[in-house]
């Protein structure tokens, strides 16, 4: 019988770490579908960063409240992976509480730590439930921002559903193991003056005091197997959830723009250009020898993106860290003011295409690649010429993904390679050419408000 | 020197190096300073002061043209990196190496995308400049308009704020002030934009329930200001045109903060 669960339990290991790898390396590929850029440098910076941004977690508290509640959902899934590690040694050598005979000091110690997590983590799961379907954070509402819809809003439920009912299985698990010891049944007695009640479980007890030996073991062993199971099947799941933030949120950090908020990335393909219409730096552009029959310039791709390969690799590995919480969206002036925009649209609308791809892969081979765009089937033009590049959405973000980045090099595609513009934005771009200005004044009037000067 | 008998100029860069002089600073005007009526008397009110105090500066005059800013935001980089590479030629011509200018559009698109493409400059935004010069005692807000009990709000730029994480300059300049200065909700970092940028100037918004400039000045009104103070020529005409959209213009003026500096110095 035991060897049977320690079967079951390898295979179930083994199955999670199929899927899992499964996933990752089509994530990894995904994300590789972008254009490449060396982000490897300023290690020490990014570094910083990371440890301010993603482990410190400096963002979140700007609203100090949330902020701690999410510290202790975080805090808590970091710890309590340390419980995990004894009850897979646990699962795989049939054992139970493998460690506590070798720390015996530290034990209790430890498994209270756990346990005030655990229940910090399914405290804080109810009011973040309670703010999504009770108090309605606006920013959490579908009914308010059409991209939460179906999928978006369950997953969220199920995330913090599911992270209550692990909770509640591990506090209630180390309960009944506490009865059986008390109780001395089978090995549960041995640990009897080893391990001590614990912290929290402790006020579990009662519930368990009117069960029969037989079914305080069976619900044990119940729990036992529920929490583990649901850590593996949650720990797949995250990998098609928004939830995959707590893997990719640290990662996406480190590469994250180092550079001012209000720099656009240049594009060098067109200085060259630029420089032989200008006639300069003949070192460079050589207008004399250089033809169309002459050295070609590295192939360019397209000018801006239409789709996900047009972009860099940063702005995909920020749609998979994306974990929805729409502080970019609450805080772009677009969206409050009732325009179609919604940055987190962006990022999810990026994820969205990068998922559909990835299941064409999964379908019908990995060259598979069907003919819809980023741009037209899942993000409209009227998205992105309503954005004022006021960066507020980067800013808000607590992981630093940038939608603008997105949406900027999507305005690129439309206008330089669609020529398609509103016809203001055509009308300004001509008075620039001709004029150098936006509007149509005649340049040679430029200096004239020097004449007034003088005058009262 | 008294304010009536100050004759005001306006050197151009051609004029200094034909005079083989060497300006302290280029102040880069920008289209709307030029251009914009309502601008052009910051502009006007950014040279007098920089006159009273005895700053050598230079304009390019003629030979300025639009930094390509609103180009590259609307998408159209080409058009950008003309203006960019023609702009640095002249600028790399006339040796310049440090740039003071009143719009933070200009000012980030010199400071942050110009260097890329050959143009490495000193750039300051007026508000800091202006701080520099209070902070050494050169600007000193006295002989004008007294500001005590009048309630002034600074309405952040997203180019100067969250783009280049200036802050405290605009309201360091408005503290010399002796105003009350009283914060919005949404400030600094995170600061409601006025709608005019990313070239959302130069176009009718998109279909919506609320234009953002009426959104950004009903946030202003609410502070009881009877001043909101900005410092970029684009939010001037939109917190200007929400003013008016909320029939306020009687009693709410939109001013920036070089125009408040002056009057105080009665200039």
């Amino acid at each position: 019988m035991a060897y049977l669960e320690q079967v079951f339990f390898v295979v179930a290991l083994g199955i999670t770490a199929w899927f899992i790898t499964k996933r990752v390396k089509l994530i990894a590929r995904a994300i590789k579908l972008g254009r490449p850029e060396d982000r490897s440098a300023n290690a020490g910076e990014r570094l910083k960063i990371m440890l301010e941004v993603a482990f410190g977690q400096k963002k979140m508290f700007d609203n100090p409240l949330v902020g701690i509640m999410h510290f202790v959902i975080y805090a808590g899934f970091i710890i309590i992976n340390i419980e995990i590690l004894e009850i897979i040694v646990d699962g795989l050598i049939g054992a139970h509480r493998v460690f506590a005979p070798f720390i015996t000091p530290i034990y209790p110690f430890l498994i209270n730590v756990f346990e005030v997590l655990a229940f910090g983590v399914l405290a804080v799961c109810v009011v973040f439930l309670t703010r999504r379907w009770v108090s309605k954070v606006q920013r959490l509402q579908p009914e308010r921002h059409r991209e939460l819809k179906e999928w978006p809003v369950k997953d969220a439920t199920y995330i913090l559903v599911a992270e209550i009912v692990l909770m509640l299985l591990f506090l209630t698990w180390n309960a009944s193991d506490s009865v059986l010891r008390d109780r001395g049944i089978g090995h549960y007695g041995e640990l009897q003056g080893v391990v001590p009640d614990f912290l929290i479980s402790q006020y579990l007890k009662p519930l368990f005091t009117g069960f029969g030996d037989g079914a305080l073991v069976a619900y044990e062993r119940a729990a036992w197997w529920l929490h583990i199971l649901g850590i593996m099947g949650f720990a797949v799941y995250v990998t098609y959830s928004k939830h995959l933030h707590i893997a990719l949120g640290f990662p996406n950090v480190y590469f994250s723009d180092l550079k001012p908020k209000g720099e656009m990335t240049n594009m060098p393909e067109v200085t060259k250009e630029v420089q032989l219409m200008l006639g300069i730096s003949p070192e460079q552009a050589d207008p004399s020898g250089g033809n169309e029959n002459g050295e070609q310039p590295p192939t360019i791709g397209r000018f801006g993106a239409k789709d996900v390969e047009d972009l860099r690799w940063i702005n995909l590995m920020n749609a998979y860290s994306c974990t929805e919480c729409g502080r970019c969206t609450a805080a772009c002036p677009a969206n409050i003011t009732g325009k179609k925009l919604s940055p987190r649209k962006i990022m999810m609308d990026t994820r969205d295409r990068l998922e559909d791809i990835q299941r064409g892969w999964v379908q019908n081979g990995p060259e598979f690649k069907d003919d819809k765009s980023l741009l037209g089937d899942y993000i409209t033009v009227e998205e992105i010429n309503a954005c004022t590049t006021c960066q507020a959405c980067v800013n808000a973000c607590p992981i630093n993904i940038n939608p603008l980045d997105i949406i900027l090099q999507l305005r690129r595609y439309k206008v330089m390679e669609e020529s398609q513009a509103p016809g203001s934005w055509n009308a300004m771009f001509s008075n620039i050419e001709n004029n150098m200005a936006p509007w149509k004044f005649s340049p040679s009037d430029r200096f004239n408000w020097a004449d007034q000067v003088n005058q009262k | 020197m008294t304010q009536d008998t100050m004759q005001y100029a306006v050197p151009t860069m051609a004029e200094m190096m034909a005079a083989g002089e060497e300006p302290e600073i280029l102040f880069w005007v920008g289209c709307a300073g030029s251009f914009d009526d309502r601008y052009k008397r910051v502009t006007i009110a950014f040279v007098r002061i920089l006159n009273h105090v005895g700053i050598k500066f230079a304009v390019l005059g003629p030979e300025e043209a639009c930094t390509g800013d609103p180009a590259r935001r609307a998408g159209n980089e080409f058009l950008f990196q003309m203006q960019a590479v023609s702009n640095i030629q002249v600028l790399n011509g006339y040796n310049v190496k440090k740039i003071v200018t009143a719009c933070p559009h200009c000012f980030n698109t010199i400071k942050n995308e110009y260097p890329e493409l050959g143009g490495q400059y000193e750039v300051i935004h007026h508000s800091t400049y202006l701080q520099q010069l209070i902070n050494e005692g050169r600007v000193k807000v006295a002989g004008g308009e007294s500001f005590k009990g009048r309630r002034i709000t600074f309405h952040d730029s997203c180019y100067l704020g969250r783009a280049n994480k200036v802050y405290e300059a605009p309201r360091e300049v408005l503290a010399a002030l002796d105003a009350d200065l009283v914060e919005m909700k949404r400030s600094k970092a995170n600061g409601l934009c006025c709608g005019a940028g990313g070239a959302q100037y130069f176009k009718e918004p998109e279909p919506g329930n609320k234009d953002v400039n009426v959104e950004r000045v009903q946030e202003a009104l609410g502070t009881g200001a009877d001043t909101i103070a900005v410092a970029c020529p684009f939010c001037m005409t939109m917190m200007s045109d929400g003013v008016k959209n909320q029939n306020q213009e009687e009693r709410v003026k939109v001013y920036d903060i070089s125009e408040l500096i002056a009057q105080g110095q009665g200039l």
